[in-house]
């Protein structure tokens, strides 16, 4: 169950939705088991740092287009974005404390 | 008095058959799941070996059904990451990455296993651009593409005739003239027309690191010497594992691979510690072993726990042999 905190990014809404602040995207896909298991991670994220940061998620199968220009090649992949520019980036399942990390240094 | 009777670390066959054992000796265990719940199964598709299933069950269907078995008895699953653990007083006591610590009086280590990098630098760099060690999770992006699988295990047998679904061409590179992997699945890959071997060779290189994308990779014939650049655009790499141990290195002894070594059935080096499935055995690895090796770890946590004497925090847990640092050891 997602939280409400979390948004959902789309390859039409993406390039609007990152040009301001700092924001997490978390690329996934319902048939990605490690992504199931992040997702309760990026919930809780979405929560912390709310009115801080903004926490979306991207279904990779609707959504071709931004994981093709990021190059994405593998899931789940959490990318950066500090006022449209990408900061950093996340491959892999890690705990919720890197994240959490990553995010500070872009705050 | 300690937090726990018995904290599980890890979440894979191993640790949930300890989980269920233990919740039904009513020792109302606590298992940590760790950043990769439910283990290696999580990454599996079919499993045709595990007893019972005839026509086979979904590894993480299989997972799943073992965790609810475990919570119907009274395990206390929690989600979260064990960042320290001390074995040297007692209870021991598990400090989590939240920055909470509990005590427990008994330990059962079943942390298994993660999957092997080449090590050749760039593979780790280009994770997630191209370079995957999960076909299930990965080979999505491959459709109509042409990619490589390192390995000849069964492992890489099944990650190759995986990704032939989304694959336009599988090349197995693999280091010696033979395969590892089991009769059925060699017989399984060799049948595949989208399946190609080198044999004899290794991945020296794989590019392109500055374009932040998998171009191609340099294969290295280990007999002759002789590099071949192969053009594709992934590779999949099932070189085996490592051992998830560096929580307990210095204080558990740990073989020259970093395993947790074991004797009379689960015990380790430390009394009061158990360790079960892969984060103890490189031989067998297997779902089922894995299992049974939990059910150990439990039964001989049980039996450790009836014979416990009242517990004193204070005292320093001068039974618990350290022996050859193990820092010295283990190279990762």
């Amino acid at each position: 169950m997602a939280s409400e905190k979390v948004k959902t990014f789309t390859d039409s809404n993406f390039d609007e939705e990152i040009k301001n602040g700092v924001t997490l995207v978390d690329f996934w896909a319902e048939w990605c088991g490690p992504c199931r298991r992040l997702a309760p991670a990026v919930d809780a994220l979405a929560s912390e740092y709310d009115g801080r940061a903004t926490v979306a998620k991207m279904n990779v199968d609707e959504n071709p287009n931004v994981p093709g220009r990021f190059m994405i090649r593998g899931i789940p992949t959490l990318l950066i974005f500090k006022n449209g520019q990408l900061a950093d980036q996340i491959v892999g399942l890690v705990p919720k404390e890197e994240i959490a990390r990553k995010l500070d240094q872009q705050l | 008095m300690a937090d726990r009777k018995v904290i599980i670390i890890g979440s894979g066959p191993a640790g949930l058959t300890a989980a269920l054992y233990t919740a039904r000796a009513n020792l109302k265990p606590l298992l940590v799941e760790g950043i990769e719940a439910g283990g290696q199964l999580m990454l599996t598709t079919m499993v045709e070996n595990w007893p019972g299933f005839r026509d086979g069950i979904m590894g993480p269907d299989l997972m799943a059904d073992m965790r609810a078995q475990a919570e119907r008895f009274g395990t206390d699953v929690v989600q979260g990451n064990v960042e320290r653990v001390d074995l040297r007083s007692r209870p021991f006591s598990i400090a989590f990455a939240d920055g909470k610590t509990l005590t427990t009086e008994a330990l059962i280590i079943a942390t298994g296993a993660s999957a092997r990098w080449l090590e050749i630098g760039c593979d780790r760099k280009l994770s997630g651009h191209g370079v995957s060690t999960c076909a299930t999770c990965d080979g999505y992006f491959f459709r109509g593409r042409p990619i490589a699988v390192v390995g000849g295990g069964d492992s890489a047998m099944e990650e190759a005739i995986y990704l032939t679904r989304f694959a336009s061409k599988v090349t197995v590179i693999h280091r010696r003239d033979s395969l590892r992997a089991s009769k059925i699945m060699q017989d399984k890959a060799f049948a595949n027309p989208k399946i190609e071997f080198i044999w004899d060779s290794e991945i020296a290189d794989i590019n392109d690191l500055d374009r932040g994308e998998v171009t191609g990779i340099v294969v290295r014939n280990l007999k002759t010497g002789k590099l071949t650049d192969v053009a594709l655009d992934g590779v999949f790499i099932a070189i085996g594992h490592t051992p998830n141990t560096a929580l307990f290195r210095g204080q558990l002894e740990l073989d020259e691979a970093g395993y947790v070594v074991t004797h009379h059935g689960s015990k380790t080096s430390c009394p009061g510690v158990f360790a079960a499935g892969d984060v103890q055995d490189h031989i067998y690895r297997q779902a089922i072993t894995a299992a049974g090796s939990g059910c150990m770890a439990a039964i001989d946590a049980e039996r450790y726990l009836d014979g416990l004497p009242i517990p004193d925090e204070t005292t320093d847990n001068a039974e618990c042999l350290v022996a050859p640092p193990t820092s010295e050891l283990y190279k990762p």
